[in-house]
């Protein structure tokens, strides 16, 4: 019964979804606002790539805002799995034995994990002129951690460290901002720096600092949630 | 082209939602909402697409001079970059929640969880 009432719902909102797909023609030109982009992103911004500009300059104000909704996520994450660890702590002084990770796997992230790092600067520091960015950057950094964990789930990160990345890279990126006001065209303006060459690593004025402290950050809140969860876990 | 990715996101929607609604294991309800969301970035995205036309990415293949020729929408991918994060976030509280759900009531069926229920 309650299955059909689901299912009927979801045939009416498939016939709305069927109307607007009908109706649905594929543009042939830039509109408007992606027409501005096209032609003025190389003079106005100088980075190659459109999306980046569009993210941390023409829209830099909404970036910070998903900044903080993660930043938000992590802490509220680790509010709610706080009680389940403090019930944990008593058993911390004596940590039961896990069966070892095997050879294959320790070996393998000894081995993968500087590369997996590397990758990950790699592509923050790029977002201006490959695809990519911060929070890509950010998400394969978290993802080195997260092979860290897998290896030795009873591995303890220092938490400290983790927070202190976090907000010192927040409020370099809110500075970075205001600098913009006082000396470029406004909040977030990425002119503070000289635009330089086109295209290559050193252009797009202040983008790929930003990139990199967004890449910092989102891989520091994406650690700190997964240590919250692997915390809570081995109870 | 456009048409087939933005069904294909339809349907995934559509799938996710019946998901949610019709089981009642809550690690179930949170795998379709995470199909549902990708979804919702599919459609998204086949919004901007353009036959024929490059990634808006201004490098040896697309001429500075004649990108606004050659290149798809941006504006739908940058948005779409700010959903995935977003959605992200959204499905690592759902699974904090369901853990401390779990903790109280020692399952995961949605339907010992009556506190609410009138």
């Amino acid at each position: 019964m309650k299955n059909k009432i689901a299912l009927v719902l979801v045939l009416a909102l498939g016939f709305i979804f069927g109307s607007l797909w009908i109706g649905f023609v594929p543009f042939t030109t830039l509109n408007e606002t992606a027409h501005y982009y096209a032609e003025n992103t190389a003079d106005e911004v100088g980075a190659q790539n459109i999306i980046t500009a569009i993210i941390v300059t023409y829209r830099g104000l909404d970036t910070l805002g998903e900044v903080t909704v993660l930043f938000l996520t992590a802490a509220i994450v680790g509010l709610v799995l706080a009680r389940s660890r403090a019930v944990e702590q008593d058993a911390y002084s004596k940590p039961e034995e896990l069966p070892p990770a095997g050879e294959l796997l320790e070996i393998g992230t000894k081995l993968l994990v500087p590369l997996i790092l590397l990758f990950g600067a790699y592509v923050f520091v790029n977002g201006h002129l490959t695809p990519g960015g911060g929070f890509q950057g950010g998400a394969i950094v978290a993802s080195a951690i997260l092979l860290m964990l897998l290896t030795d789930p009873l591995r303890r990160f220092s938490r400290r460290l983790i927070t202190v990345i976090e907000s010192t890279m927040g409020l370099v990126y809110v500075v970075i901002g205001i600098l913009g006001v006082a000396l470029a065209g406004g909040f977030l303006d990425n002119r503070i720096l000289p635009l330089g060459e086109f295209g290559s690593l050193f252009s797009a004025g202040a983008i790929p600092v930003i990139y990199a402290l967004v890449g910092l950050k989102v891989g520091a809140e994406f650690c700190a949630m997964m240590v919250s969860l692997s915390e809570t876990e081995d109870r | 082209m456009a048409q087939i990715t933005m069904l294909t996101g339809f349907i995934l929607i559509a799938i996710g939602l019946y998901g949610a609604l019709s089981n009642s294991n809550i690690l179930r309800m949170i795998v379709a909402f995470t199909v549902a969301n990708t979804g919702v970035n599919v459609v998204l995205v086949s919004v901007g697409y353009m036959t024929g036309r490059k990634a808006p990415i201004l490098d040896d293949a697309v001429a500075v001079a004649d990108a606004v020729r050659q290149i798809i929408d941006p504006l739908p991918q940058a948005l779409v970059l700010t959903a995935i994060v977003i959605g992200l976030g959204v499905t690592a509280l759902m699974l904090a929640y369901a853990y401390r759900l779990y903790e109280s009531k020692g399952t995961l069926d949605i339907s010992a969880f009556r506190d609410l229920k009138w």
